[in-house]
């Protein structure tokens, strides 16, 4: 355990690098931040002299080496856009990603295993047959487009919601959240669905397969056999054995809500780190982009090596296997 | 609990009839401001949210007319023609209730001439400041500056004590990596002050109750939030639900939904920014044409040919849906120079352009490539297409070539391209801005964004000179020439200025800002 632990910590430390590496030959095509940063009224001298001071005259090997030590002193830098340290910019902008990651992330999940096991159970009703064919619009359309047609619904038609922000926050000191107060609550509604739907979908039309690959297995015949109550046997035997290959799903699933959470939040002005990387990429602000690119590779390394963990809690077999191995 | 409730009603009703004549403006635009440092960004949205909280001596107001802000009068001394004196506003004080004087805008002006200050260039001819007495400022320059208001109105005054206090005596330093305190929080003399401040996301600006304009201007929003909301289709839907009262920019596509709506308003006005095409008529040999050895754009008729090809009227009707003043000249209409005669539209003649074109010896036309921002200017890809077909109808076969700014940009500053777009504002609303940066020569201090190789040398000696003429009817004399010159050799091909709509709330009583800068305290509330 420990050692596939330490195991998948080096390879994750690979992975970084690579993404570091990748993204910052990348940006060199995304334009001139000095473009931007310096009015129309500039001298070529001013494009030199900045040009110096950012270190962008600097061979590019340079340049990584010099982000790669400073990343790995917690200092990303100072944002072109903003003039501030990235690190900080980003560490006030991630709890809005957060907080909505994790709402549209527990609807995710709620939503599509009620529905999975539902449809599985149902599969021939008339409720299942409409829940699956509503299923495909959430699977099949983009996500502005559902962003835009709830918030004419909701906002603009029933005036009910907040079409844009996070409403009132309260500042804890270190987290700023919107959970505390009821405009806060209520703009989270819809970009929480917006985020959330896709994954799902996915969730529940996953669960459906896998609950019906697995009520037709013989030991749920058995245990009917011997007459169990259809509710433990639903529930403890079935949905049990079809959780592997869904925790899998899912956790990737996770990871991409919070990466993919830069177009909701763009629709409805969400002010977490995926606005600021949208932001960040139009004004060719390298710290801010080099930043928030670590920042979910970071995320969706943890995040597999979590569900790497997960299995070993939930499928006994491979507890066996890997106590023999490190034995 | 009788007792209570009726402690409640009370403190109720106080409140309702404090509120009665609160008014709250919701003001959303497309970006935020970039910082609240009013040295460190000169770009459009940053000074508009600095102009509600800090002042610069004098002020555009809301039609582009320069008035008194911080100083009350101002003139070139009588001794000496190369110093402009103010006399500044008296008993004016900080939003921390710091008094203003000398010391204030002295300390300013230094920092906004520093290396790292984005305003510096307006105050290039600067040699130095100083006060002259509690409330008198001297402003002395390297020779006779006849415009210099003009170029004061969006350098701002912030308090010395304050700046020092919180070490915040530096614009901003990308190298330390320190945050500038002058970046997250301002003590202005202005109309509004700051309440609180997320950037991206929400500002909140309520009024300054010791403002000495209180009585002079309307005033009659006390509160601002302002939120930046980069969707356009969010933000029209956050209009028309009233959960902001004021959008900056409406996208053409919307207008008609929007001034169609009960209760919503959409007003219209020219912009301070002319959208044009410049050409590589300097270099012996393009090298993204397919001539061998020679530069058709060199050829005058081949240019006057492009600008007959290019049908404006078309491009504002299909293209702008209706939303453009077409151009006849590179310079936004109010601007000192600007004449009807010089706007006024080259014939759309395909035939008579063909003709130029076989006469220049280019009867079969040649091939090029244009290049185009597409995310700068309002529809600016979809304007570049239609260009290449009309150039397309005289043989001119253009090559499109669209990317965002940040890539675009540098091309013509590199010189890189021989075609490309570019839209020009003239903040100090004259003619020799226009002429600096793009018609003399590119060099080191002037013509820096002339992309178009046109270099004449008695032109540049005329544009130089225009900097220190204080006679004012000799210098307009003098810029009408310059025109005649730049028009006569076809520098640039105008395409059109771009308009300003501004969606608001029929309670909203304003008029455009031809900067895109509005100043709240001269909206009023109906």
């Amino acid at each position: 355990m420990l050692a596939f632990v330490i195991r998948r910590v080096f390879q994750s430390f690979v992975v970084l690098l690579v993404v570091g590496l990748v993204a910052f030959s990348m940006f060199r095509f995304v334009g001139d931040p000095i473009e931007n940063m310096l009015g129309q009224e500039r001298t070529g001298a001013d494009i030199e002299r900045l040009r110096g001071q950012l270190g962008l005259d600097q061979p590019f090997p340079v340049q990584y080496f010099k982000f790669l030590t400073g990343a790995a002193q917690g200092n990303f830098g100072v944002s072109y856009r903003q003039g501030r340290p990235v690190a900080d910019i980003i560490a006030e902008r991630l709890p809005a990603t957060l907080e909505l990651a994790s709402v549209s992330a527990i609807l995710a999940i709620v939503f599509g295993l009620g529905l999975g096991v539902f449809t599985a159970i149902r599969r021939d009703g008339w409720a299942a047959n409409t829940i699956m064919t509503l299923s495909l619009v959430g699977v099949s359309l983009p996500t502005f487009l559902i962003g835009i047609l709830l918030i004419y619904l909701f906002a603009v038609e029933l005036n009910m919601l907040p079409s844009f922000g996070r409403g009132e926050v309260v500042d804890l000191g270190w987290w700023r959240t919107g959970f505390l107060t009821e405009s806060g609550l209520k703009a989270l509604i819809l970009p929480s669905i917006t985020l959330g739907l896709y994954q799902m979908t996915l969730i529940m039309r996953l669960v459906r397969s896998e609950m019906l690959e697995v009520l037709r297995q013989d030991y749920i015949r058995f245990a009917r056999a011997r007459g169990l109550r259809e509710k433990s046997v639903l529930f403890r035997h079935a949905l049990k054995n079809t959780l592997v290959p869904v925790i899998t799903v899912t956790g990737l699933q996770l990871g991409s809500i919070i990466a993919f959470a830069i177009i909701t939040e763009t629709v409805f002005q969400w002010p977490g780190v995926g606005l600021l990387f949208i932001n960040a990429i139009q004004f060719v602000d390298i710290p801010v982009m080099a930043a928030y690119l670590m920042l979910i590779s970071v995320m969706f390394v943890g995040i597999n090596l979590i569900v790497d963990l997960l299995y070993f809690v939930i499928d006994p077999r491979l507890r066996g296997d890997s106590s023999k191995a490190t034995a | 609990m009788k007792i209570r409730t009726t402690m409640l009603t009370a403190v109720l009703l106080a409140s309702t009839s404090t509120y009665a004549t609160a008014e709250t403006l919701n003001w959303a635009r497309a970006g935020d401001a970039l910082t609240l440092d009013p040295h460190a960004q000169n770009e459009g949205p940053t000074s508009a949210l600095s102009h509600q909280i800090m002042e610069p001596l004098v002020i555009r107001d809301m039609t582009g007319k320069i008035v008194p802000a911080l100083a009350t009068e101002w003139a070139p001394s009588e001794e000496d023609p190369n110093v402009w004196a103010f006399k500044l506003r008296e008993g004016v004080t900080f939003h921390d209730g710091a008094e203003f004087d000398s010391e204030d805008v002295v300390f300013s002006f230094n920092r906004a001439m520093s290396p790292d200050s984005d305003f510096k260039e307006l105050l290039a001819s600067v040699t130095e400041v100083r006060a002259n007495g509690k409330y008198g400022f001297e402003i002395v320059t390297n020779g006779p500056n006849p415009i210099m208001p003009s170029n004061l109105s969006d350098i701002f005054v912030i308090d010395k004590d304050w700046a020092e206090a919180n070490n915040a005596t530096k614009v901003q330093d990308f190298e330390g990596g320190e945050d500038t305190y002058a970046a997250r929080n301002a003590n202005g003399t202005g109309p509004y002050k700051l309440v609180s401040r997320e950037p991206d996301s929400k500002t909140v600006l309520t009024m300054n109750e010791n403002y000495w304009g209180k009585d002079e201007f309307p005033m009659e929003v006390t509160e601002i939030v302002y939120t930046p909301i980069q969707n356009a289709a969010t933000r029209v839907a956050a209009l028309l639900s009233g959960e902001v009262d004021f959008i900056q920019d409406v996208p053409v596509q919307d207008l008609q939904r929007v001034g169609s709506t009960d209760g919503l308003q959409v007003i219209t006005a020219p912009q301070n920014r002319v959208i044009f095409f410049g050409m590589n008529q300097g270099d012996a040999d393009l090298k993204g044409d397919d001539v061998e050895g020679k530069n058709p754009l060199a050829d005058k008729r081949v240019r006057e040919a492009m600008n007959m090809a290019i049908n404006r009227e078309a491009i504002k009707q299909v293209v702008m849906r209706g939303q453009s003043i077409p151009a006849g000249v590179a310079m936004p209409p109010f601007v000192n120079g600007w004449t009807e005669d010089l706007d006024s539209l080259p014939a759309n003649d395909v035939a008579k352009a063909k003709a130029l074109m076989a006469d220049a010896g280019y009867a079969d036309g040649f091939s090029i490539q244009l290049d185009c921002p597409n995310d700068r200017y309002i529809n600016d890809e979809a304007i570049c297409q239609a260009a290449v077909g009309m150039l397309a109808q005289i043989g001119v076969n253009v090559r499109l070539d669209a990317k965002p700014k940040a890539q675009h940009f540098p091309l013509i500053n590199n010189l890189e391209t021989d075609f490309y777009m570019l839209g020009w504002g003239v903040p100090t609303y004259d003619s020799e801005y226009i002429f600096n940066f793009l018609a003399h020569t590119k060099g080191e201090k002037y013509g820096s964004w002339n992309g178009t190789r046109f270099s004449n040398p008695e032109l540049d000696q005329q544009i130089q000179r225009l900097a220190s003429e204080t006679n004012l009817d000799e210098r307009n004399l003098m810029i009408a020439n310059i025109w005649s010159v730049v028009q006569d050799e076809v520098l640039y091909l105008p395409i059109h200025h771009q308009v300003l709509n501004w969606g608001m709330a029929a309670k909203v009583d304003t008029v455009v800002d031809p900067d895109d800068e509005p100043k709240i305290k001269y909206f009023k509330i109906k």
